[in-house]
């Protein structure tokens, strides 16, 4: 008797229907050694936003009663193999419900795997990825996050790149003969998609970590209440006024201490406080309220509250002085303004350094233009199958004003 | 029987002819209730005319906002009441069905709005008369639930029901149901009381921390997930329970004040002292059967009446002390529960599951009478009583619900 049960951390809304199909491609893959399995989502509705953290599960087993025994929860409470599809989820999660900032590892049991697509190395991965007090594997498909939108599906084979690495982490649920077979017979089958799992199978990389080896970051939790000790009437005290930022001057609004959301976001903004004209639009259009008022009258995103939505950079008219930069680039949440305040010429240098390379500023998510799916999709295709695109760097340079 | 011909004895109370409709206006009139909304629909418009008429007559000092829709209607006094106000609203049928949404949220939000549902039948078929599925809509939800059959009840539960609702301890919606045409469109004499025994009687609705108001300032109704509902569903269930206590206070503190009122606020007994049978059933219903009862004895047949005022919270211990004593219940709904088991009405389902840990069970009938505002005949009422001997004689109960007055 045995089960393998497998958990795909994804960002919501950009790769829901990806963490869905693998899913279902792990029972698939595992009924070809007949093996019984079922694939689930946990539902809510949040999950279904533009890049919240969410989870699709996978259980197989070799009998039906054992499949039984962990399905009787509502999601598994540990897992033997943890999918990540977006390496900026290695600095954790949190979800929907108020649950804090749970490690990416979290469920991963002893010895277990955390599979992830990175272009990172495992050094660099390991700075973001919680310290766990039990070893595990680390396993790494070279390839960027794949990303798509609400109503479409990025066909570029990630999906059948993770069943075959799976096959290689767990070869006594998933062959990898049985994974080829379940992706021929799949919707949108191919055998093009074949030889990218099987590539996939010889090219995973892994490495142990150790208990000594992660962030050692505490993440932030809470208690909590007892229902006799809400408020009642559905009613939670508003939020209080904030404050200056110091001496009388800027203005820092008081936040959810409980409820951060920052793990939703895979870019933040880069804000050149030098050439920003002070017009107020980040901050008013801000859907998060994450900017601070600053005593000189410059916006610092702040960020424990930016989502990383990216509306700050698409409505700030001043050329570069707002841009998007991938998360992979930051290892923690400091103050951007304090670092300038602190040394402006090692601030600028440091942000032309950053806004400058291509690598990171590329947008990670969403379509930007008529066509692009189609465009990328044959570029894919053309390179057999294996790369993924870098997709459109600086699309917004055109709309600035300034 | 004894005949009164003398005038009615000196009161501080004025006597008025008036309907059921009539007699809750009044009531609105003394509680000061600030905010009221209205759509018609028979038989609930003549509330909503009369408290019109108080208006403008220069009695009562109100915002009276006519909505577009039932829908409209019960938001409005919901947001009025969040921001302390005391709101009067109501409908009737699909009227009311139409509003559900509003409705289902009103306990979780602990709002003690008053309502009045003037019971009609279900569309379709398009019909007036009276059928108690439409209050019953929201049996399940957090609404207390109370039956009137009197234009004197109508005034004095509607003044118990703001004490009871605005009562910090409970916080919950009341819907007051008076059956169409016969209570609603009925004049009744009615004691009016003066304004200074209400004043000592129904204090001023103080909403607290859960005031919306910007020196109280919070957030009403957040999305929350798994991980907040139950607790709010258990803190609702709990306002509930709490509900029991302080609506007991309620009817004592009515009874100092006022010097009438009902003992037991849950259910009128009539003759059931000694009633080998004995008969439940909510609302105007009461009248038919009364008499039936009195000529019943005549001829030798205890009978007596358990006639249900609260159904939520619905009086489960109370009921079973006095019903566990009878050697046959019938229990006469002028509802339906397609469907439910035995096919009997809500009244009678929920007697049956009140009874079920009861120590002595008598056999239990259901009755289905009166839908859709058709007279509950006398012979009705002997008919039911007749079947209930029967299965007193035979110690049981019968799993078959009767119709009674269907053209079979």
């Amino acid at each position: 008797m045995a089960a393998l049960i497998v958990e795909v951390v994804y960002r919501g809304i950009f790769q829901k229907n990806l963490a869905a199909r693998i899913a279902r491609g792990i029972v698939l893959s595992a009924r070809k050694s007949g093996r019984w399995g079922i694939a689930f989502g946990r539902y809510g509705d949040s999950p279904q936003r533009n890049g919240i953290p969410a989870k699709d599960f996978a259980i197989v087993a070799d009998t039906k009663e054992e499949l039984e025994q962990n399905m009787a929860r509502y999601e598994p409470k540990h897992t033997d193999v943890t999918i990540v599809l977006d390496d900026t989820l290695g600095k954790g999660v949190e979800s929907w419900a108020w649950y804090g900032l749970q490690p990416i590892n979290k469920l991963t049991v002893a010895g277990g795997t955390v599979l992830m697509t990175s272009l990172r190395s495992f050094d660099d991965l390991l700075k973001d990825i919680h310290k766990k007090d039990e070893p595990y594997t680390l396993a790494l498909i070279r390839a960027k996050a794949s990303f798509s939108g609400l109503w479409v599906y990025r066909e570029d084979h990630t999906e059948v790149r993770m069943l075959g690495a799976l096959a290689r982490v767990a070869p006594q649920f998933l062959t990898l003969d049985g994974v080829c077979e379940a992706i021929r017979e799949m919707e949108w089958g191919s055998d093009l998609k074949v030889a990218s799992a099987r590539k996939a199978f010889d090219r995973l990389e892994t490495r142990p970590v150790r208990i000594t080896e992660g962030n050692p970051e505490v993440p932030y939790s809470f208690e909590m209440p007892k229902w006799w000790e809400m408020r009642e009437g559905v009613t939670i005290p508003a939020i209080p006024v904030g404050k200056p930022k110091e001496a009388g001057k800027g203005y820092v609004p008081e936040r959810n201490p409980y409820f951060k959301k920052y793990t939703t976001r895979t870019m933040r903004p880069v804000i050149d406080f030098d050439t920003c004209v002070k017009c107020n639009l980040c901050w008013i259009s801000c859907p998060d309220s994450c900017f601070d008022v600053m005593p000189d009258g410059t916006f610092d995103a702040n960020m424990e509250a930016c989502c990383g939505c990216g509306v700050c950079e698409a409505v700030c008219p001043v050329e570069h002085c707002i841009t998007m930069v991938n998360e992979s680039a930051f290892d923690d949440n400091a103050s951007q303004w304090e670092a300038w305040r602190r040394d402006k010429g090692a601030y600028k240098t440091w942000l032309v350094d950053t806004i400058g390379n291509k690598k990171v500023t590329v947008r990670s998510h969403g379509f930007r233009f008529r066509g692009q799916y189609e465009e990328e999709l044959k570029q894919d295709l053309d390179a057999g199958g294996v790369e993924i695109t870098a997709g459109i760097p600086g699309e917004n340079a055109a709309h600035k004003t300034l | 029987m004894a005949v009164t011909t003398a005038a009615p004895a000196a009161s501080d109370e004025k006597e008025l002819l008036i309907s059921g409709s009539e007699a809750v206006a009044e009531a609105l009139a003394l509680a000061d209730i600030d905010v009221v909304t209205a759509y018609p629909i028979r038989p609930y418009d003549t509330v909503m005319q009369a408290i019109a008429k108080k208006i403008a007559n220069g009695q009562l000092v109100a915002e009276y906002i006519v909505a577009e829709g039932e829908h409209s209607q019960f938001e409005i006094v919901k947001h009025a009441s969040t921001v302390g106000a005391r709101v009067f609203c109501g409908s009737s049928g699909v009227g009311w069905a139409y509003a559900m949404e509003c409705l289902v949220v009103t306990p979780p939000l602990r709002v003690p709005m008053l309502a009045l549902v003037g019971n009609r039948a279900l569309d379709d078929p398009g019909a007036f008369g009276v059928e108690h599925n439409d209050a019953l809509f929201v049996r399940d939800l957090g609404w207390m639930l109370c039956w009137i059959d009197s234009s004197q009840e109508a005034l004095d539960t509607t003044l118990i029901g703001y004490r009871v609702a605005e009562d910090r301890r409970v916080f919950l919606p009341l819907a007051l149901s008076a059956d169409g045409a016969f209570l609603t469109h009925s004049q009744a004499l009615t004691l009016v009381p003066p304004r200074e025994k209400v004043d000592r009687f129904l204090p001023r609705y103080d909403r607290g921390d859960l005031l919306l108001h910007p020196d109280n300032p919070i957030t009403v109704a957040p999305q929350a997930n798994e991980d907040w509902v139950i607790e709010i569903r258990r803190q609702n269930d709990e306002a509930m329970k709490r509900a029991y206590g302080v609506i007991e206070e309620a009817y004592a503190d009515f009874r100092r004040v006022f010097g009438r009122g009902p003992e037991n606020p849950w259910f009128e007994e009539y003759m059931t002292d000694d009633a080998e049978v004995i008969l439940v059933g909510m609302g105007t219903i009461s009248l038919p059967i009364k008499v039936g009862i009195r000529n019943m004895r005549a001829r030798g047949k205890k009978v007596g009446l358990v006639r249900l005022r609260w159904f939520r919270p619905f009086p489960t211990e109370r009921l079973v002390a006095a019903l566990s004593g009878a050697r046959a219940i019938g229990v006469i709904d002028r509802d339906y529960s397609f469907g439910s088991p035995f096919a009997s009405g809500v009244v009678a389902n929920e007697v049956r599951a009140a009874m079920y840990n009861a120590e002595r069970r008598p056999p239990l009938l259901s009755f289905i009478s009166g839908l859709g505002g058709r007279e509950v005949t006398l012979e009705d009422v002997d008919k039911a009583a007749d079947m209930c001997f029967a299965a007193a004689a035979s110690g049981k109960s019968d799993t078959k619900t009767h119709w009674l007055g269907v053209r079979e």
